[in-house]
C-alpha cells in the first residue's frame, strides 16, 4: 500500500503543492528534449534520403563543435570559425559520399549501418588527433550567445529560465521551420522527398542520387553543428557528448524513423518524461533513472505502435 | 592440388551430413586444435597467453552468441554487453553464496540466468524488427547496466562497487583469483570455448538452426511453413544470451579477475557487433576471425609506430589506432561486405583449382 501510494499519489501531490518546481522541471525537460530532437532530426534527414541509419550523427555533433572551438582557439574570429566549420562539414559530407556511400550502394542496411560505425571511429580518432582530447569550452561571447537567466516570480515561487536555453529553443524552432519549407517548397527539397520515396524511381526521372546524398549529409552536418553549439554551451565540448547521441535513439523510435514532426514531438516527450520521471519517481528506485527511462518509454510505445507515432505503417509482403 | 575433394566418396547419410566432410578440413581443424592445446601454452609467453589468447577466445564465444541471434536468426541486438554482465554478476553471486560448488558449474549455470533475462528482453522482437529492435535491446543494455551500479546486493555491498574474483580450485589446482597461472586459465577457457562452439555448430546445422535461418530469411514465410515464431525467436534470444552470459562470466573470472559495471557498457556491445559483421554474419568461423581482427588489430597497431622508430605519445597512438580501425572497417565492408568468412570461402575455391585458373 505504502509503495503504491509513493508511486501513484505522492508525486502528483508534490506537483500540486509546488507548481513552481514542476514548471521548472518541465522547462528543463523541454530544453533537453529539444536538443534530443535536433539530433534525431539529423538521423531522420539521412535515413529518409538514403536509408542509412547514421550512427555517426552523435559524433558529427561533437566533431562540429570541436572544430568550431578548435578554430576559434587557434585565433580566428568567431564568425569566421563558424563559416570554416560549415565548410568542414560540407567536406565531410562530400568525403562520406565519395568514400563510403558510393562504393557501398545497394548493400544491405546493416552493412551501411556498420559503415557509419567506421565513420564514427574515424571521426573520434581524427577529432582527438587534431584538436586534442581535453574537454573544451564552447565559444559563447563571440557568437553573441547570452548568459545568465531570467527569473520570474510565479506560481508561489521562482521559475528560472536560462537565456541560453531560450535562444536554443528559438533557433531550433527556426531551423525546423526552415527545413520544413526547404523540403516542401524548393526544387532540391522535392528531389529529396522523391529519393526518400523510391531510389530507383527518383533515378529514372533524372535525380542525381550522389548529389542528393551530399546535400542531405551536409544538412545533417549543419543540424549537428547547431546542436553542438547549444549542447556544448550547456556543458563542455568533449567526446563524452557522444552519450547524448544514444539518447536520440529512443526519440527516433517514438517518432518514427521517417518523420520530421515525429522527431520533434518524440524529442519533447522523451525530454520531459525523462526529467519528470527522474525528479518525481527516480528517488524511489535510487536515482539515476535517466540512463534508461527514455528507452522504457520508447519500448512501451513500441508495443502499441511498432512504427512509431508518425512513422509510415510497415507493410510486409511475402 | 593440395585441397581437392576428388575421390572422397560419401557412402552414408552420416558422412554426408558431417560438418567437416572433406579430409583436408579435418586435418586443418586437428592442427588448429593441436596448436591451441599444446603449442601455445607450452611455448607462448605470459603476454601472448594472458593478453591475447584468453581475451580472443572469450570474445569469440560472445561473438558466436551474438551471431546465433543476429547472423542466424536475423534479430539485431545491441544488448550483448549487458547480457555478458548478467552472466558475470550471476556467477559472482552464485559462487559467493555457495562457495563449495565448483566454479565451472557456476560459470555454466550463470549462462542460464543470462538466458532467462535475454528471453524477457527478447519479447519485443515479436512485434518489431530491424533497427527498431536494435534500439529496443538498447533498453536492456542501459537498464541492466543501471542495475549493476544501483543494486548493491549484486556486488555484495562492496564499497568500491566492483566485483572481485575469489580464489577457487579444481582438483587441487588454483584456477581463479590472482594466484592462478595464465596457462591454467587458458586451458579452462579453451576447453569451454571448444565445447560450446561444437554445440553451437550442431545447433545451427540441425533442425533448430534451420528454423532460425528460415525466420531470418523471411519470418512471414517461415510462419506459413509452420514454424512458430514466438518459441523460435525467444529460443534464439535465450541461447544467444546463454553464450554471452558464459562469455561474460569467463571474462571476469578468467581474464580480468575483477570488474566494474562499466566493463559491460554499450561499447562492449558494439565491439561484439563489429566482430560478427567484419567476421561474417551467419558463420561460426566468422565469429572467430572477426574477434581476432577486432581484438588483435589494435594490439598490433600499438606496436607499429615504435617498430618504425617513430617517437609518438601514447595518446597519439591511441587516436591513430581509432582512425585506422575506422578506415579498416569501411574498407573491409567495401571489399567484402559478407565478411572474412566469405574471403576464406573464396580462398578455398582458389585453393581447390590451384595451380589452374579454373
Amino acid at each position: 500500500m505504502e509503495l503504491l501510494y509513493q508511486i501513484f499519489v505522492d508525486p502528483f501531490v508534490q506537483m500540486a503543492t509546488a507548481p513552481d518546481l514542476f514548471v521548472q522541471t518541465l522547462w528543463e525537460g523541454l530544453v533537453g528534449g529539444m536538443l534530443y530532437a535536433l539530433i534525431a532530426l539529423g538521423f531522420v534527414l539521412i535515413f529518409k534520403a538514403s536509408g542509412v541509419f547514421n550512427f555517426a550523427q552523435g559524433i558529427m555533433v561533437v566533431f562540429a563543435a570541436l572544430t568550431l572551438v578548435g578554430l576559434y582557439d587557434a585565433g580566428l574570429p568567431a564568425f569566421l570559425a563558424l563559416g570554416l566549420t560549415i565548410v568542414v562539414m560540407f567536406l565531410l559530407a562530400f568525403t562520406v559520399e565519395r568514400a563510403v556511400l558510393r562504393p557501398l550502394v545497394n548493400q544491405p542496411d546493416i552493412i551501411l549501418f556498420m559503415a557509419t560505425f567506421g565513420i564514427t571511429y574515424f571521426l573520434i580518432g581524427f577529432g582527438e588527433f587534431v584538436f586534442g582530447g581535453d574537454p573544451k569550452v564552447m565559444v559563447t561571447d563571440g557568437l553573441f550567445l547570452p548568459k545568465g537567466a531570467i527569473t520570474y516570480k510565479a506560481l508561489g515561487g521562482i521559475v528560472q529560465l536560462q537565456k541560453l536555453d531560450i535562444v536554443a529553443a528559438v533557433t531550433a524552432t527556426i531551423m525546423v521551420a526552415a527545413l520544413g519549407i526547404f523540403f516542401s517548397k524548393t526544387r532540391i527539397g522535392r528531389a529529396l522527398r522523391a529519393v526518400a520515396d523510391s531510389h530507383s524511381a527518383a533515378l529514372s526521372v533524372g535525380i542525381s542520387l550522389e548529389q542528393i546524398w551530399v546535400i542531405v549529409w551536409f544538412a545533417a552536418g549543419l543540424v549537428a553543428l547547431v546542436t553542438g553549439i547549444f549542447w556544448g554551451a550547456r556543458s563542455d565540448v568533449s567526446f563524452a557528448l557522444e552519450v547524448i547521441a544514444l539518447k536520440a535513439l529512443p526519440v527516433l523510435i517514438l517518432g518514427g524513423f521517417t518523420s520530421i514532426p515525429g522527431a520533434i514531438v518524440g524529442g519533447l516527450i522523451i525530454g520531459i518524461g525523462e526529467k519528470l520521471g527522474e525528479f518525481y519517481w527516480g528517488p524511489l528506485v535510487g536515482g539515476g533513472t535517466d540512463a534508461w527511462f527514455a528507452y522504457v518509454i520508447a519500448l512501451v510505445f513500441l508495443l502499441f505502435r511498432p512504427q512509431g507515432l508518425f512513422g509510415e505503417t510497415i507493410i510486409e509482403r511475402v | 592440388m593440395l585441397y581437392r575433394e576428388a575421390g572422397q566418396f560419401k557412402t552414408s547419410y552420416a558422412s554426408d551430413f558431417a560438418v567437416f566432410p572433406i579430409l583436408q578440413d579435418r586435418i586443418g581443424i586437428a592442427i588448429i586444435l593441436a596448436v591451441a592445446f599444446i603449442i601455445i601454452p607450452l611455448t607462448g609467453n605470459d603476454f601472448l597467453v594472458n593478453a591475447v589468447m584468453i581475451p580472443f577466445l572469450i570474445f569469440s564465444l560472445a561473438a558466436i552468441g551474438l551471431n546465433l541471434l543476429t547472423g542466424y536468426t536475423g534479430l539485431l541486438s545491441l544488448g550483448t554487453g549487458a547480457f555478458m554482465g548478467v552472466g558475470a554478476y550471476a556467477c559472482y553471486k552464485l559462487t559467493t553464496i555457495f562457495p563449495n560448488v565448483n566454479i565451472i558449474v557456476w560459470v555454466i549455470a550463470s549462462g542460464f540466468f543470462s538466458a532467462a533475462v535475454g528471453a524477457i528482453f527478447g519479447l519485443p522482437s515479436l512485434r518489431i524488427k530491424g533497427f527498431y529492435l536494435a534500439i529496443a535491446t538498447l533498453a536492456a543494455q542501459f537498464f541492466l547496466e543501471w542495475c549493476f551500479i544501483r543494486i548493491p546486493w549484486l556486488y555484495n555491498n562492496n564499497v568500491s562497487g566492483a566485483i572481485e574474483v575469489p580464489q577457487r580450485e579444481l582438483l587441487g589446482v588454483i584456477i581463479t583469483g590472482p594466484r592462478a597461472t595464465a596457462q591454467t586459465r587458458y586451458y579452462i577457457v579453451l576447453v569451454l570455448v571448444v565445447l560450446m562452439t561444437w554445440i553451437a555448430s550442431n545447433l545451427v546445422h540441425g533442425r533448430i538452426g534451420r528454423m532460425w535461418m528460415a525466420v531470418r530469411d523471411m519470418d512471414i514465410a517461415a510462419e506459413l511453413m509452420g514454424i512458430r515464431l514466438l518459441p523460435t525467436k525467444l529460443l534464439a534470444f535465450a541461447v544467444s544470451s546463454f553464450y554471452c552470459g558464459v562469455a561474460g562470466a569467463l571474462m571476469v573470472f578468467f581474464w580480468y579477475g575483477g570488474s566494474e559495471a562499466s566493463v559491460f557498457n554499450i561499447n562492449q556491445s558494439f565491439t561484439i557487433l563489429f566482430m560478427i559483421i567484419i567476421g561474417g554474419l551467419g558463420s561460426l568461423l566468422g565469429s572467430f576471425l572477426g574477434a581476432a581482427l577486432i581484438y588483435i588489430l589494435p594490439i598490433v597497431l600499438r606496436f607499429v609506430p615504435p617498430a618504425l622508430g617513430l617517437p609518438l605519445q601514447a595518446a597519439t597512438v591511441e587516436h591513430i589506432t581509432f582512425m585506422t580501425v575506422g578506415i579498416l572497417i569501411v574498407l573491409f565492408l567495401i571489399v567484402e561486405p559478407a565478411g572474412l568468412a566469405r574471403l576464406w570461402l573464396i580462398g578455398k575455391q582458389k585453393l581447390r583449382v590451384w595451380p589452374f585458373p579454373y
